[in-house]
């Protein structure tokens, strides 16, 4: 303002309206910036679901924490990824501190963001000792933050060792903690209401044994789906990404599998697509015997096609035993879900549902001893004690992989059917886990939409499976 | 004074210096530093070279989201830029309840935008419907998706730059003009849009900066599908960083890239539009 005054008349004018004018600009400015700051800051709210989720628990596990450590002064922190279960690992962690005094922190990352948040996580001083990684695949990116757990009690306690997650040199790097099944859940009311019908195809569920007479029922329950008020026969196959890796994850695991079994191998750089054919079929059927047109299955999502089954809508829902916590209480009742096979026309005989893992505890090799101890006797304590067992179990509904678990199975009655189904059949591997990359994936996703919505053929399908394999594969290992 | 103002200058610039150096300059430099390293977490990272920056370019899906920003940015640039213009006008004018439509008009802006990209997602998927159609069937729907909900979402912002632009024009040049025989036209043309020329340059510069760099709205609204085709680069970025082992690196190496497009982009039109300036 000093030197506005000491300016003649005229020239302070300008200077001053010169200065106002800046000030505007500053003003807008400054505006601006908040409003992008707005923009942001929603950039992190799926991160900040987390976070409100992580202060929760914080408050609950500090609130418990008692003064007093023990003598080695180690602490667990626990990533965990299934949302799920999020509540249920919270209260665990409480037991073991008021039983202990060890500190167990407890962070769940929000659905679908765990390698985001495992990745910034990990670059904190304060880093996760306990974490998960989904399989050969995601253990190839984590390798040097996983120590040995060869001498591990949790290692020991596994029922055999094919539950164990080795890197490419052998070392036991992980340890699978629940076991999960999936397949065609189905409506036993609703297929009986269609067996009662005139012309009915098969007289007992029992002779749904194929994929051809699979076919043969779906396509005459879609046809009948006024008498038998339903909307499809299958629930909408949605690829909105709450509900795509049905598809592009789950079904494709059965192309792979055969082959791999083809091929006694467990892993390959380049896929060959004998099966995709037979993977075709499937996906036809889904998409054609379905509640919901294909053009609009783009924006279909998980919930949707767990409503349509839960309430009595579709008779048959690709999904695994982790979807019963979606379907119970509503029109279908515990003890009309049933559970087939993904019936490929290969060996439907003896093809039994998919079993297996992808979730893998890892103990963070560059956490300090003293944690890492910490860790190795919680795991101890969740697998071997009672409080343990019961809430892995029957809280959170895990079937295990551990010895020590033999009186406790879960409740779930997708469980039971699963295991009653599987007793003579020879249960698919989870090979997608050697799915080269999420890329893969999405790629994957993406041109199966096209091809159910009609904007793509079934050629760009192959392609994204074939020849993308061995380009991610490259890709990912170079 | 001006002596005390120099003497005392530490005191008042250090405490928004050392926020600004916590909260971008440094993250800036270790995001430069990491495009040319391979990483997990960004504290194991190994020094790769240009290996990195190869890759980028032989990426067809960063290629596409290039062009497809690039379109959608000129696109909405013109739109919200002369909507708001429009609206600016028509309520600058004498009218019933102006302020009140300001205020409407000016909302859309405070709503994240996450939660917008779901809510059109609803509202543009059920109209949609009626043709069996999505807003992720094609590239197409998600590009013209989108731009409705930036212009919902920005109109409202620039018009209230540009009501402050129009009302701080003195009412003595227009009588002037008025005087002089000037058409409605006429003013406009030769009073107006000169003396709204600073406006003009902050609303080019936000909308298309806000065009190049849109991504949450892109997340919520198409998610990219299908096949990465309404992916744009902020958000081909994200799912570079995500989407493969190892390729950490090339995801930071396109934000260098990314960055020095915008800043480009930005600099050019700020000198441009800042040349047809004139003083008051």
């Amino acid at each position: 303002m000093g030197a506005a005054s000491s300016l003649p008349e005229g020239q302070r004018g300008y200077v001053m309206k010169k200065m106002r004018r800046f000030t505007a600009l500053g003003l807008t400015a400054a505006m601006a910036v908040t409003a992008l700051a707005g923009c942001g800051g929603s950039n992190t709210a799926s991160t900040t679901a987390a976070a409100t989720e992580a202060a929760k628990t914080e408050a609950a596990t500090e609130a418990a924490a008692p003064a007093e450590q023990t003598a080695s002064g180690g602490k667990v922190y626990y990533l965990n990824f299934k949302p799920e279960q999020a509540d249920q690992w919270v209260d665990l962690a409480k037991k073991y501190t008021d039983e202990t005094g060890v500190e167990v922190h407890v962070q769940t990352a929000a659905s679908g963001t765990y390698e985001q948040t495992l990745k910034s996580e990990m670059a904190k001083s304060e880093a996760p000792t306990l974490f998960q990684v989904n399989g050969p695949v995601g253990l190839a990116t984590w390798d040097d933050y996983c120590m040995d757990l060869k001498d591990t009690d949790v290692f020991k306690d596994l029922e055999s060792e094919d539950y164990a997650l080795k890197n490419t040199d052998g070392v036991v790097k992980g340890i699978a903690y629940v076991i999960e099944t999936y397949g065609i859940i189905y409506n036993k009311k609703i297929l009986n209401d269609y067996i009662a019908l005139d012309g009915a195809k098969i007289s007992d569920i029992s002779e749904l044994n194929s994929f051809d007479k699979l076919k043969e029922v779906a396509d005459d329950m879609q046809a009948k789906k006024d008498e038998l008020g339903i909307e499809g026969a299958f629930t909408s196959a949605g690829f909105d990404s709450s509900s795509d890796w049905r598809f592009k994850t789950h079904l494709a695991n059965l192309p792979i599998y055969y082959e791999y079994k083809d091929d006694n191998i467990g892993s390959t750089d380049a896929i060959k697509g004998t099966y995709l054919d037979n993977f075709k079929n499937v996906f036809d059927l889904y998409i054609t015997d379905s509640t919901t047109e294909p053009s609009l299955l783009s924006g279909k999502t998980g919930d949707d096609a767990a409503s349509e089954f839960a309430l009595g809508e579709a008779a048959f829902y690709q999904n695994g035993t982790w979807a019963y916590n979606d379907i119970k209480g509503n029109e279908v009742a515990d003890e009309d879900l049933g559970i087939l096979p993904i019936y490929f026309g290969v060996d439907d005989a003896s093809q039994g549902t998919c079993t297996g893992s992808e979730n893998f505890w890892c103990v963070n090799d560059k956490a300090s001893d003293a944690d890492k101890q910490a860790t190795l006797d919680f795991l101890k304590w969740v697998v071997e004690s009672d409080a343990g067992r019961e809430s892995l179990s029957k809280e959170m509904g895990f079937v295990t992989p551990f010895s020590t678990f033999a009186d406790y199975l879960p409740a779930n009655p997708l469980v039971v059917a699963a295991n009653e189904f599987n007793k003579d059949k020879t249960p698919v591997s989870w090979n997608f886990t050697t799915m080269p990359s999420e890329q893969w994936k999405n790629v994957l996703g993406s041109a199966m939409l096209e091809y159910a919505q009609g904007t793509g053929d079934w050629d760009a399908v192959k392609t994204a499976f074939v020849d993308n394999w061995a380009t991610e594969y490259k890709n990912a290992n170079s | 004074m001006e002596k005390a103002i120099k003497r005392y200058m530490p005191i008042f610039v250090l405490p928004t210096l050392a926020a600004f150096t916590v909260g971008f300059i440094a993250p800036f430099l270790v995001g430069i530093w990491l495009s040319f390293c391979k990483f997990t977490t960004i504290t194991d990272a190994k020094f790769v070279g240009f290996i990195n920056y190869a890759k980028v370019f032989g990426d067809a899906t960063f290629v596409h989201s290039l062009w497809y920003t690039t379109l959608f940015t000129i696109v909405t640039v013109i739109l919200i830029n002369f909507l708001a213009f429009a609206v600016a006008m028509a309520l600058t004018a004498k009218i019933r309840g102006n302020y009140l439509f300001r205020t409407i008009f000016f909302m859309p802006n405070l709503i994240g935008g996450i939660v917008l990209g779901y809510i059109w997602s609803l509202l543009l998927n059920g109209i949609l419907a009626i043709w069996m159609r999505t807003l992720t069937y094609s590239a197409t729907y998600g590009f013209w998706g989108l731009v409705i909900l930036m212009l919902w979402q920005q109109v409202g912002y620039m018009m209230i730059i540009y009501i402050a632009g129009i009302q701080n024009i003195p009412s003595d040049l227009l009588e002037a003009a008025r005087i002089d025989g000037a058409n409605k036209w006429q003013e406009l043309r030769y009073v107006i849009l000169p003396m709204l020329m600073p406006s003009i340059t902050v609303c080019t510069f936000l909308t298309l900066t806000n065009g190049f760099k849109l991504f949450d709205q892109n997340l919520a609204l198409t998610n990219g599908e299908p096949s990465q085709k309404s992916e744009m680069l902020a958000m081909n970025i994200y799912t570079t960083f995500y989407g493969r082992n190892g390729w950490e690196g090339v995801g930071q190496a396109k934000a260098v890239i990314f960055f020095i497009i915008v800043g480009a982009v930005a600099l050019t039109q700020n000198y441009l539009s800042r040349r047809k300036e004139v003083e008051q």
